[in-house]
């Protein structure tokens, strides 16, 4: 299944733009003139080697860090600097490289928690959550999507490896976003059940209605096989930001990026 | 046994305490029940945000002088409008003191609620033609539900409708606490303690669920400072100072903070504790200090948690 079957087609301006994105720290320059767009409906990743200036790229994208030059719009709006609450408001999310959750909440709070979130309800001292059937029947169909239903009762820091990732990418879900970013969705998890949850992420994409997707990833076989376009980062640069295939036949990006040579699988 | 059931006796017990106990006893379960509510504020911030407040004794020391100032220099004798008038001070108050600190965390909040803590301390004890200086301010005899019980002996006041006011105050701080605990914030709140990045990324506000948290405390401290005044009569500087801060957290580890009720299990150790101790030996505070370690080392849960391993009862998980 490709990632364009995920996420629903329309078509119009970029969803989300980035432009001539600088970032430096200190003398260090991380990010030297990167611009991107992603539309409606497309699967992208992201990929370059370590040093790359991915982390760095998504953490602009995702408002955590501001540029030092450059712009990035989402919705045809400047997100400059809004903070990661704002835009996870405005419709985009995210999960993380290294794994977040929250260690002394269940599965089912943690999800219960973007729900209430998403429904604007955090603000509500008096109100009895347990009693909130839109917000348990709200995680409960996350659960489910994610086939965490049967653990929604388990600590988040007693579950494995495997399943907090997926709690984690999961609680992003159920803030319903209109974009996800997704950093490095597998890493941590072994290959027999990377394919899994590439298919359970696909899914629910689909049963949310997510605009489009964004992964940083280094699995290049999840790279090839579920991307509409792929976006190849070398030292700060984009070195290359074309279809699968076209990338196949580039070779600089192929022995920068990929480390493969031509005609070798 | 559930944990209802233990309420439940709890509750009655409390109830039955007046006409049951030795006046000395029940006089004592006064400071019991305003600490209790102190620290059912406190964990709000430590348990459930993740915050630990070393200055909470500013806002003790705001309710009782807030008490003290209205029975004596204003016509305000009812214990309605002192404890609004304290939980007013204490949510102003801590509006502008937590909108500093809770930009911070751990070692760095604690030493900034002390800071605070101890200036409001100074004031209370420099500004003497406004607050007494060192020796306070007297506490008049305030009027309970529109009741002048002026003539009543004050043993009998305060072992009687004084402490059955102050049950009642308990009472309502508990059940509006333990909603706010399970709503919506409750949950957003417990968020920002485990992981404030993936709290952020979810869209929940880390500071300003922080601050809301504060002001809440604050209020709660602030009205459980307004019930300890009317029974000593006088209010000074010391309720203020840091020393009575590490008091309450102190309680609190006693009785353990992972459970909703454990603070309040701690409070009521302590002040027992305190009495029987003070009584035997003149140097309490060695006890006390070895106590503190032994509940560090031994029991980390507190009492609750003690309570937990021996005989298995629903707990409240915070």
């Amino acid at each position: 299944m490709t990632g364009r079957a995920a996420v629903s087609e329309a078509s119009g301006e970029a969803l989300l733009e980035a432009r001539d994105l600088v970032k430096d720290y200190g003398d260090f320059r991380a990010l030297d003139g990167v611009s991107l767009s992603i539309d409606e409906g497309e699967f992208v990743s992201i990929i370059g080697p370590n040093g790359a200036g991915k982390s760095t790229l998504v953490n602009l994208l995702t408002g955590v860090l501001q540029p030092t030059a450059g712009a990035v719009r989402f919705k045809g709006r400047d997100i400059h600097g809004i903070g990661p609450v704002a835009l996870a408001r405005r419709g985009m999310a995210r999960s993380f490289q290294l794994v977040h959750v929250f260690p002394d909440l269940t599965v089912q709070e943690t999800l219960e928690a973007a729900v209430v979130s998403r429904l604007g309800r955090g603000a509500r001292l008096f109100a009895a959550l347990a009693a909130d059937r839109e917000v348990k029947d709200g995680a409960l169909e996350i659960a489910e999507l994610f086939r965490l239903g049967d653990k929604r009762q388990a600590l988040s820091r007693q579950l494995p490896q495997g399943d907090k990732k997926l709690l984690d990418v999961a609680s992003a879900f159920a803030l319903r976003p209109e974009i996800i970013l997704l950093d490095e969705p597998t890493s941590g998890v072994s290959t027999a059940d990377k394919a899994a949850i590439m298919e359970i992420l696909v899914g629910a994409s689909r049963r949310i209605g997510l605009r489009a997707i964004i992964q940083v990833e280094h699995d290049m076989d999840i790279v090839f096989g579920y991307s509409d376009r792929i976006v190849a980062l070398h030292q700060g640069k984009v070195l290359a930001d074309a279809t699968p295939s076209r990338l196949r036949a580039d070779q600089d990006v192929v022995d920068t990026v990929i480390g493969r040579r031509r005609g070798n699988p | 046994m559930t944990g209802a059931r233990v309420l439940a006796v709890a509750a009655l017990a409390l109830l039955a305490a007046p006409p049951v106990l030795p006046t000395y006893y029940t006089l004592l379960l006064l400071p019991f029940m305003a600490y209790a509510v102190v620290l059912l504020g406190l964990n709000l911030l430590f348990a459930y945000a993740g915050l630990l407040s070393f200055g909470h004794a500013l806002f003790i020391g705001l309710g009782a002088y807030t008490g003290a100032f209205l029975t004596t220099h204003t016509p305000v004798r009812a214990l309605e409008v002192i404890l609004l008038a304290a939980a007013v001070a204490g949510a102003a108050v801590a509006a502008l003191v937590g909108a500093l600190c809770v930009r911070y965390v751990k070692i760095y909040f604690g030493m900034l609620t002390l800071a605070f803590g101890m200036v409001f301390y100074t004031f209370l004890l420099k500004f003497y033609r406004l607050t007494g200086g060192d020796e306070g301010m007297r506490v008049l005899r305030p009027t309970l539900l529109g009741m002048d019980i002026g003539a009543m002996p004050k043993t009998d006041y305060l072992a009687g409708p004084y402490y059955y006011y102050s049950l009642a105050v308990l009472a309502l701080a508990t059940v509006v606490m333990w909603r706010v605990v399970r709503s919506p914030f409750g949950l957003c709140l417990r968020t920002v303690r485990d992981n404030p990045a993936k709290a952020e990324a979810l869209g929940i506000g880390v500071t300003r669920n922080r601050w809301i948290a504060f002001v809440i405390s604050g209020v709660y401290a602030a009205v459980g400072g307004a019930l300890l005044g009317p029974p000593i009569g006088n209010v000074d500087p010391t309720l203020a100072y840091w020393t009575q801060s590490g008091n309450i957290v102190f309680m609190t580890l006693l009785g353990g903070f992972s459970h909703f009720f454990g603070p309040v299990v701690g409070a009521f150790a302590f002040i027992f504790l305190q009495d029987t101790v003070m009584s035997v030996v003149p140097y309490w505070r060695l006890i006390f200090g070895a106590i503190l370690a032994a509940i560090v080392i031994f029991a980390p849960g507190g009492l609750m948690g003690l309570a937990a391993r021996v005989r298995p009862i629903e707990a409240s998980r915070s």
